[in-house]
């Protein structure tokens, strides 16, 4: 991983579990790493810059506000025009992810998108929207809704 | 936590501490006094508000969230076609690999979908060979060719 250097690596190990709630966490990380306040921002904001910390942000718990239903809508859509119909549908507010993905002899769909919602039904909609907006580029689409999470961990750095 | 909050348990003002920092938080010295501030809030105030949100659980994670790809490592989503009688079997050897992030059963013939998250791209396809050894069933590979948004945006 020659993009990270063990400095860096000390940074996300330090937070990849959250940032502490208290009035200077930065300076609080950087005790416990040996660093001074400034460095730790100043590493924070280089890997933000190069793509490595996405955002630095809250996760709200879908399920707790409400939003019990899940539902990982896929897509048949023409490959010429997968890519713009893509960035579409992922400007949609409820769409939580959106990618394009591979077929294969088993699976035909290849643009996904995650819907969720406080129902079945409302997740539904939103999926008849999806459809209307693919019109004639969509051959065949269907909906995978979750019925049991069966792990669920943070993701850790990991060299393996 | 599987638990949905009563209605009354967020207020007007929690609802738009969610809302505002999904979109992110501050890199200064002081970043909850800073996010407080548009908010009509203290630091403290804010401090205070995100622990209880953390404490009934409206929350799951605040902080630094990264890409493992560009970190060097890779992602990949999975699938089986687990037969149901073996489900929770084939879910307990799959679950015990570290490198599976996620799992969730979901409707459809294909009804075991995972995300693995190695440190290099190479951990991907050992990994899905070790559970395809150790399941004897096949492990469909499905990596993002192109991502087109990846968020949360919940309006809480």
């Amino acid at each position: 991983m020659s993009v990270l250097d063990q400095t860096d690596r000390r940074v996300i190990a330090a937070t990849q579990g959250g940032l502490p709630l208290t009035e200077r966490p930065y300076a609080r990380i950087a005790q416990t790493l040996d660093l001074t306040e400034d460095e730790v921002i100043a590493r924070l904001a280089d890997m933000q810059e190069r793509g490595i910390i996405r955002r630095i942000a809250i996760a709200p718990n879908h399920y707790a506000l409400g939003m019990t239903a899940n539902g990982m809508s896929v897509w048949d859509v023409t490959d010429a025009r997968a890519t713009e119909l893509g960035r579409q549908i992922g400007a949609l507010d409820f769409v939580t992810h959106c990618y394009l993905r591979p077929r294969a002899p088993v699976w035909r769909y290849n643009l996904f998108a995650m819907l969720h919602g406080r129902s079945r039904d409302e997740v539904e909609e939103k999926r008849q929207i999806i459809r209307e907006m693919l019109g004639d580029d969509c051959a065949a689409h269907d909906i995978l809704f979750s019925t049991r999470i069966l792990k669920k961990t943070g993701l850790r750095l990991r060299d393996g | 936590m599987r638990e949905t909050l009563p209605e009354d348990a967020l207020d007007a003002t929690d609802r738009a501490i969610l809302n505002t920092l999904q979109e992110g938080f501050p890199l200064v010295p002081e970043p909850y006094a800073a996010a407080a501030e548009p908010l009509g809030l203290s630091g403290e105030d804010l401090i205070a508000r995100l622990t209880r949100l953390r404490q009934i659980g409206a929350t799951t994670r605040f902080g630094p969230f990264f890409d493992a790809a560009a970190m060097g490592g890779a992602f990949c989503l999975c699938a089986m076609a687990v037969p149901p009688q073996d489900f929770d079997f084939v879910a307990a050897t799959v679950n015990a690999f570290p490198e599976v992030a996620h799992n969730y059963q979901r409707d459809h013939e294909l009804n075991m979908w995972f995300v693995l998250a190695t440190g290099k791209p190479e951990g991907i396809a050992e990994t899905c060979e070790r559970i395809e050894s150790e399941t004897g069933l096949k492990v469909w590979q499905f990596p993002k060719l192109e991502e087109f948004f990846i968020g949360f945006r919940v309006q809480a």
